[in-house]
């Protein structure tokens, strides 16, 4: 502390701590109308604090499902999602790595094309081509599937470049060395320069599963199957429901499941997570 | 850009970049190259013919005022997302940065919405403002505001600006505070010593010092305000009341899956594109020299 000032440090805990109520409440009125009955739910004011329909809740939706706009148990929902966001995060992971690898480690014609190319998707996001991606998706036969799920979103200039900028500052001399004792490319990578990447997987692991978790329009343009629908898609169709009376309780219930393995995933590895986060923007 | 040491195989780095390269050609090259060519033909109905009419679609888009309309509420709304979102967030980070030990504290409390998606974001706040149940809905009745976004344009485009802004403000949070961190200690320090009080020290120091971190997240906030809230609109207003949150971005898809006009969706896509484009280099343009401080 440069100075003692206990009214300007008062102050500041009062912003922070009405700053973490705000940001918390509308989360905090979702765990809420998870833990209590519909017709509670129906009637305004609602509570604002939990009751004890929790359980009954939880179990509705994971195991059984209900009529509004899906009535596929959540658990397999959700097992989509997991297997969604793990594709790609691990495929982007381990094409992008290996592309920083040629670019910075071989010398080779149209190198730069190469950089550039990966470059590019930076600038294409999906909403900019939605109906030519969709058609070759359809002509990949790729429609209501996981790898149509996961493959056209594993491309990653963000990955490459955080690869590429690491691989660059390692030394020279451990190239070096390596090649005096005799290792080929393919051993250097798999035994030194991998192993030494690690705090970086794992920085990009954090970022690029919370990327996948949350994708929306992606999975609502390719799956018209229920038994490929996301959590992220499912519970905002279920909030959309034009006909019949909202089951605000479940609904909620599913928000509070789209939300937990992402916001877990980031306050336990919350280090990771920025460090994934400010590095991967350099 | 590569090593001086670089190993001669002339094959694997094909092999290495084949992967990558073959997602990105056909994911995103090749359909964005689709974009630009259908933007310059117009078919008929059935896909028979096909007419190169040079930029006749964009014409048509230019002349439309839907269009248009689409595009003042679009800068309206990023505007707002960008200032809201990055002013409070340095109001946060600010505090936070001050409370020292409380700092790793309050992070922890503030970072999390970052994980959450865009579209769940859309549910809650539709959840909290829902007219019939939600308590912000009831709370703002109480107080004499009729609130009812479903029919109200103007109170529909505040609350996605409000969702928006509550979804994004813990990434600028966290880089405002990064950069707080990173200013020495020292120059804070002397500017006490020389009698500077804090509202001066900000204004004078450390304002100054957090401009590339201010201008890099400007420019990110942009492109998240116009292309990272499709899930926002989607999940909250649909575009709607009438067309009064239907920003570029809903509006290309929405057109692009619905509409029969190719030629127009994709004259819509083209122009989005450049956008993006000419935000992406601005932002890479002022990383490559941030690195070179």
């Amino acid at each position: 502390m440069i100075e003692n000032r206990p009214w300007l440090t008062f102050f500041a805990h009062v912003v922070l701590i009405l700053g973490v109520i705000v940001i918390a409440f509308p989360v905090w009125m979702t765990f809420v109308a998870s833990t209590h009955d519909a017709d509670t739910m129906l009637r305004s004011p609602v509570p604002l604090l939990p009751g004890g329909q929790i359980i009954d809740n939880y179990r509705v939706v994971l195991t059984e499902g209900f009529a509004q706009a899906s009535r596929t148990p959540l658990w397999k929902v959700l097992f989509n999602s997991l297997v969604m966001a793990l594709g790609i995060c691990i495929g982007k992971i381990a094409i992008s790595i290996i592309a920083a690898y040629a670019i910075v480690y071989f010398r080779f014609p149209f190198r730069m094309t190469a950089f550039w190319l990966i470059f590019m998707t930076l600038m294409l996001p999906v909403e900019v081509r939605v109906v030519p991606t969709y058609k070759v998706v359809a002509d990949f036969n790729m429609l209501n599937s996981y790898s149509g799920l996961i493959v056209p979103l594993i491309a990653s200039a963000t990955a490459t470049f955080l690869f590429r900028q690491f691989f660059l500052s390692v030394p020279e001399e451990l190239t070096e060395a390596a090649r005096v004792d005799g290792a080929g490319p393919v051993r250097f990578f798999r035994d030194i320069l991998l192993p030494m990447s690690r705090t970086s997987i794992a920085a990009l692991f954090v970022i690029q599963f919370i990327y996948g978790w949350n994708q929306y329009l992606w999975p609502l343009l390719i799956t018209t199957k229920e038994e490929f629908y996301t959590v992220v898609m499912t519970v905002s169709r279920q909030a959309n429901v034009s006909d019949g009376v909202p089951q605000w309780n479940l609904i909620m219930t599913v928000g509070m499941l789209a939300m937990l393995p992402p916001v877990l995933v980031v306050i336990f590895m919350q280090r990771q997570f920025v460090r994934g986060l400010v590095d991967t923007e350099k | 850009m590569h090593k001086r040491v670089t190993f001669d195989d002339k094959l694997l780095p094909y092999m290495l970049l084949a992967p990558q390269l073959f997602v990105t050609v056909a994911f995103f090259i090749w359909p964005s190259g689709q974009a630009i060519w259908q933007s310059l033909i117009i078919e008929d109905a059935f896909g028979g013919n096909t007419r190169f009419v040079w930029l006749a679609n964009f014409e048509r888009l230019l002349t439309d005022s839907a269009y248009w309309h689409s595009a003042r509420i679009t800068i309206f709304f990023s505007l707002m997302v960008t200032l809201i979102g990055l002013a409070l967030a340095l109001l946060l980070a600010v505090m936070a940065d001050r409370t020292l030990r409380g700092a790793t504290a309050y992070k922890t409390f503030l970072v999390w919405p970052y994980a959450v998606a865009p579209a769940v974001a859309g549910v809650l706040f539709g959840f909290l403002f829902n007219p019939r149940v939600g308590i912000l809905a009831y709370w703002l009745d109480r107080i004499g505001v009729d609130w009812n976004h479903q029919l109200d344009g103007n109170q529909a485009m505040w609350l996605v600006i409000f969702a928006a802004c509550w979804n994004q403000i813990s990434y600028n949070f966290i880089f405002f505070l990064a950069g707080l961190q990173s200013i020495p200690k020292s120059l804070i320090e002397a500017a006490a010593i020389d009698g500077a009080g804090p509202g001066r020290r900000f204004w004078t120091i450390m304002f100054p010092l957090l401009s590339p971190t201010g201008f890099f997240l400007l420019v990110v906030n942009v492109i998240y305000a116009f292309f990272g809230t499709f899930g926002v609109i989607d999940a909250l207003t649909k575009g709607g009341p009438g067309a009064d949150t239907n920003i570029l971005v809903f509006k290309v898809v929405n057109d692009g899956f619905r509409g029969s006009d190719f030629g127009g969706s994709a004259a819509q896509s083209v122009i989005l594109m450049i956008i993006v484009m000419t935000l992406t280099v601005v932002q890479f343009r002022f990383i490559e020299r941030r690195v070179h401080y």
